[in-house]
């Protein structure tokens, strides 16, 4: 029985890298320190396994060989006239770069799964600039922590005890040192810990964040309520912003995902931006999956833009609600969807996912998943933090090593080894 | 109602066990929704409800939602069922509205055995 110490978690945008992995004859036995959601997916990757390369034959998926999977599927992409290349939520930084490289040689698109969750937090710091910290930061120091449109109890359960109301930091320990508020349209189970909770009508988020930035600068609201929240209560949280020494709002897919998307979140950002006035106060986005901030990243790096770039003119180009893979898909402009880290048939809008019938699909999976189903080219690749190492990038935008910790099954290589044999032939 | 999709815990877990899992279809089969539009719209906990909104339609699971009271809101985990109800308009954005869709919710009697729609 070997233990392996400090692995980190690839399953959520915590990226918690305390875990504790005993592994007996390359088989993982047990975790320690992770939630149930990082557990289960420790615990659970032999069971759905996806062992064999696959091709549609006649309509069918049939077993194959690696060798044959992979030139089937270099012979789909050279026949491709607009690939995207989309995903890269579940993968490492150096497979999300290999992407991209293959995007830039084809003249196609490339979007990552931030198009579907903080897309439009993407589009609000763009226009505005985002106040932020680490969670280190935050741990240390907030004596006022606010969730807003987010429910980590569920999503993200190990962020309060390790970066929120109940880490115990340098300077502000626990939570009787730490207030809670947590804003949200039902009162989650994130909320009945809360020491406020504000229940806010649905796609009212905008009104009720201006309504804040007015009452934090000292303006009168001759209203009795705003969004469903009566007046009162949105005084007393604006009074809790303003008297907090070190004040973080944490914010999920309630803001981007509803009504105002990106206005949503620009107007956070000026509330915490009003907020600087008076005291110190910090926005971080609640990110999903474990390395979709990496995806961010490696994508700016590489052609200076985070989602949503087509290389069709021969230059990177940007232009969300143009060049972003669902509005691509909705036209019906591609003829292939290249998928790697991501299940988009079980997460894209339905009729979205009737149109991928008619373009050809590649996918790179550990798992079988309903976009392997529809793959015309599925091919199984190793676990990412769990059988292949590489970087990942927390929510806060922290940079941390992913570990291999297990072989992966006999004959399944990692993404990156897989993605290096289809690019080195297509070149 | 406003139709709200989201994550939650079951969902997460099943997602793991496996998108074809009993675990993840009865966590993404499953609209929670106030008590008191139960009793209004005479939908029994447990029974089933069809979900439509301008882009499709959906039978899935009535339960009591355990996060009430929200009026006039329902709840979906995300998943291939509350996809068939979200639209594929992104207004500019690249990003679709998973959340705050307007939808209609009616009673519907499933014979035993059958399989929900979607």
């Amino acid at each position: 029985m070997n233990v392996i110490r400090n692995v980190l978690c690839p399953f959520c945008g915590c990226c918690c890298d305390d875990l504790e992995v005993e592994v007996d004859s390359n088989r993982i036995v047990n975790v320690r320190n992770a939630c149930a959601l990082g557990r289960g997916k420790f615990l659970s990757i032999g069971e759905h396994r996806l062992l064999k390369p696959l091709v549609r034959v006649n309509g069918e998926l049939v077993e194959t060989d690696l060798d044959k999977a992979i030139e089937k599927a270099v012979e789909i992409v050279k026949d491709s006239s607009y690939p995207v290349f989309y995903g890269f939520g579940c993968t490492s930084c150096e497979a999300i770069k290999l992407c991209l490289e293959m995007a830039d040689l084809l003249g196609g698109l490339a979007d990552n799964i931030s198009v579907v969750c903080h897309g439009p937090t993407i589009l609000g710091l763009q226009d505005m600039g985002i106040p932020s910290a680490t969670l280190g930061q935050v741990r240390h120091r907030a004596d006022l922590i606010i969730y807003w449109g987010c429910n980590p109890v569920e999503a993200h359960p190990r962020h309060m005890l390790r970066y929120g109301p109940l880490s115990n930091g340098r300077f502000v320990a626990g939570r009787k040192n730490r207030r809670m508020v947590v804003v949200d349209v039902r009162r989650t189970s994130t909320a009945a810990m809360a020491d406020v909770f504000i229940q806010v009508k649905p796609n009212s988020d905008f009104e009720v964040l201006t309504a804040l930035r007015a009452l934090v600068n000292d303006l009168d609201l001759e209203v009795e309520e705003v969004g469903g929240v009566p007046v009162g209560k949105l005084e007393e949280l604006a009074d809790m912003m303003v008297n907090a020494k070190f004040g973080a709002l944490f914010f999920g897919l309630g803001l981007t995902m509803s009504y105002g998307k990106e206005h949503n979140v620009e107007s956070a950002i000026a509330l915490v931006r009003d907020l600087n006035k008076k005291t110190k106060f910090i926005m971080i986005p609640m990110r999903g999956h474990f390395n979709v901030t990496g995806a961010n990243e490696v994508f700016t790096w590489q052609t200076g833009y985070p989602f949503c770039v087509d290389f069709s003119m021969g230059y990177p180009r940007y232009n969300p609600g143009e060049t972003s893979a669902i509005d691509v898909m909705a036209r019906g402009d591609c003829d292939l969807l290249f998928v790697v880290g991501a299940d988009p048939c079980s997460h894209l809008p339905r009729q979205i996912v009737e149109k991928l019938k008619n373009v050809k699909l590649i996918v790179l999976d550990p798992a079988v998943t309903p976009t392997v189903k529809m793959a015309d080219v599925a091919i199984p690749v190793a676990y990412v933090g769990i059988e292949a190492g590489g970087t990942a990038y927390r929510m806060d935008g922290v940079p941390l090593r992913l570990k291999k910790i297990i072989d992966p099954p006999p004959g399944v290589l990692s993404d990156v080894d897989v993605l290096n044999q289809i690019l080195r032939r297509l070149k | 109602m406003i139709l709200v999709s989201g994550r939650s815990l079951e969902q997460g877990l099943g997602k793991e066990a496996s998108k074809f899992s009993k675990r993840y279809i009865d966590a993404t089969t499953v609209c929670q929704i106030d008590p008191e539009d139960m009793r209004k719209l005479n939908i029994g906990d447990g029974g089933s409800v069809r979900i439509s909104s301008q882009y499709g339609s959906v039978v899935v699971k009535a339960v009591k939602s355990k996060y009430a009271p929200h009026p006039g809101v329902i709840f979906m985990a995300y998943g291939p069922w509350v996809n068939s109800l979200t639209g594929p308009e992104t207004h500019g954005t690249g990003m679709p509205s998973f959340k705050g869709l307007e939808v209609e919710v009616e009673p519907v009697e499933v014979a035993e055995g059958s399989q929900r729609e979607g």
